[in-house]
């Protein structure tokens, strides 16, 4: 018996180690970034001296923080409501009909989500280009069509365990069916909502590559895209850069401590359908 | 009669326009221009399989799917057993677990451009560092030759994806039924037969779970390519996604490029189909 307390004990110190070590390139990050670009060459691995706190004012202003801020806020927001209010409603059709076109487009859509992004990029461009769409209406459609299979599949999972007679109910006191589905059904998804909403949010504020080709303009950059301000020249300001990312982090970590178990729990279970 | 219709297609109508201008029409364009002389304006002929040929002799797309098939065996093998391991450490009773997994899956809320500018840092400044301060010249200049980049790469994503491996894990053991190996403590089997014996049988479908799903996102990978090598040094470690991107968009080779993509499609989706046939196949066997 002694001798399981005692390896209780060596796992939780080598899981709190590896812990720490998860960390560390946090740890490097955040305190590289209080020093003088000097003292990161000299002391990288020690604590500030001095420290510096100037490069954090210095490199939001660089990254015109607010602005790519409010940018990257508007479009993940805006992009996340559509795919919601868009991806219940279709699933909400297929699961409450049985004809064979819904297994059809059931199907187009889980076929869908076997296409790469880089495999229809170019085109893509091209297209929308031609229409003159490269803009944010237009990255909110292509969010849509991205990101509407798999949200399809997760509302149309749910839907299934909702008897079809709380429709009927509804429909029977004269609901119609944008009624029936909006005050009855809807809100009973509440919970499979917050999971499409948690998984779009992480994707969308973290894409890079899409952003890049339809909204990359000085006024519309989100803060992936302002990164490169920091590594796109010959030399780096590492303590400008580090600061940048630093700031950039902050937001997704604060959102994350107060909503951990449901991001993760999200997170997996979209990758697991 | 009428009215069912008109409702049901209502309903699917903003998501089916955009699939189909985002997706559909995209992918049907894209393997058209990839048997054209398509320049991203003008397009004069029919190719053939030209473009196809060419792809198969451009030694940029050769050196990135090599590459990208290497870094992919190696990352799956990884990032598998890391963070199986870490799932058995915090499915442990200890005060904190829950702590940890937090912060083993941290990562993945981070998008993989700025994880990959940190350990561009890490790589170069950190690793120096430490190379000076042990004594080991060979670590700095990471990032620098071929092979550092290439352990660059499986680092950051073991370091990554593996939190996000272990939640998975943790989702099949905390199925794993206790009293079964209570009983076999009892009856006097080791810890090491426990594991072999009773939990790997029962978190099977796990491994195959995780393992297309590392190896699909290998495949994909392009962010993390970017902002920690970008490619360097000459394109070295360049994977297939940024192949694709650079021969479009940096030398302007849009056909080449688009059937580079098209085969890029073909790749990703037969590993995908593989997993499906797959756990339809393993859901018979067990059903």
């Amino acid at each position: 018996m002694k001798s399981k307390h005692f390896s209780n004990r060596m796992i939780m110190v080598v899981s709190f180690m590896l812990g720490l070590l998860w960390l560390m390139p946090f740890y490097l990050m955040v305190v590289n970034s209080l020093k003088t670009k000097k003292d990161i060459f000299t002391n990288t691995l020690g604590l500030p001296n001095p420290f510096t706190g100037s490069n954090y004012p210095d490199a939001m202003q660089q990254l015109d923080f607010i602005k790519s801020l409010v940018n990257s806020l508007l479009i993940t927001l805006v992009s996340v409501v559509v795919i919601i209010i868009f991806s219940s409603m279709a699933a909400y059709a297929l699961a409450r009909t049985k004809r064979r076109i819904s297994g059809i487009i059931f199907l187009v859509f889980a076929a869908a989500m076997l296409i790469p992004f880089q495999s229809v990029m170019i085109p893509l461009v091209s297209i929308f280009g031609k229409v003159h769409m490269l803009n944010r209406i237009g990255i909110v459609f292509m969010y849509l069509g991205f990101g509407s299979s798999l949200s399809i599949f997760l509302y149309h999972g749910s839907l299934k365990s909702i008897p079809v007679a709380m429709d009927e109910a509804a429909r029977m006191d004269g609901c119609n069916r944008w009624q029936t589905f909006w005050y009855i059904i809807f809100p009973m998804l509440k919970p499979i909502t917050v999971t499409v909403a948690i998984l779009n949010s992480i994707w969308i504020w973290n894409d890079y590559l899409l952003p890049s080709l339809v909204i990359n303009a000085p006024n519309t950059q989100t803060i992936p895209l302002k990164m490169f301000f920091f590594f796109g020249e010959y030399t780096k300001q590492w303590n400008l850069a580090l600061a940048g990312l630093a700031i950039s982090i902050i937001p997704i970590i604060i959102f994350y401590f107060f909503m951990q178990k449901q991001i993760m729990k999200g997170m997996t279970q979209g990758s697991v359908k | 009669m009428k009215d069912k219709r008109t409702w049901f297609w209502l309903f699917l109508a903003p998501v089916l326009i955009s699939l189909f201008f985002v997706v559909v029409l995209p992918l049907l364009f894209g393997i058209y221009y990839s048997f054209t002389d398509w320049n991203g304006i003008f397009l004069t002929k029919f190719v053939g399989f030209k473009n196809y040929s060419a792809v198969f002799q451009n030694t940029s797309f050769l050196n990135a799917l090599w590459f990208t098939v290497k870094f992919a065996i190696v990352s799956i093998i990884m990032e598998n057993i890391i963070g199986l391991g870490l799932a058995l450490l915090v499915t442990q009773k200890f005060k904190g677990n829950n702590f940890l997994r937090t912060i083993f899956f941290m990562p993945n809320l981070i998008g993989g451009l700025i994880l990959g500018f940190i350990w561009q840092f890490i790589f170069v400044k950190a690793f120096a560092a430490i190379g000076g301060l042990i004594g080991i010249k060979a670590m700095e200049s990471w990032l620098a030759t071929p092979n550092t980049g290439f352990w660059g790469l499986v680092i950051l994503m073991s370091w990554q994806y593996a939190g996000y491996i272990m939640v998975i894990y943790i989702a099949y053991l905390e199925n794993v039924d206790r009293e079964l190996i209570e009983a076999a403590e009892i009856d006097g089997a080791n810890a090491w037969q426990r594991f072999y014996q009773i939990t790997v049988p029962m978190i099977a479908p796990a491994f195959t779970v995780n393992l297309f799903l590392t190896l699909s996102n290998s495949f994909k990978l392009y962010d993390q390519n970017l902002s920690l090598t970008a490619g360097g040094p000459y394109n070295s470690t360049q994977m297939l996604a940024m192949d694709i991107y650079n021969t479009a968009f940096s030398q302007n080779n849009m056909a080449l490029g688009q059937s580079k993509a098209v085969i890029f499609f073909l790749i990703v989706a037969i590993i995908s189909l593989t997993q499906v046939y797959y756990s339809k196949k393993k859901e018979v066997d067990v059903g």
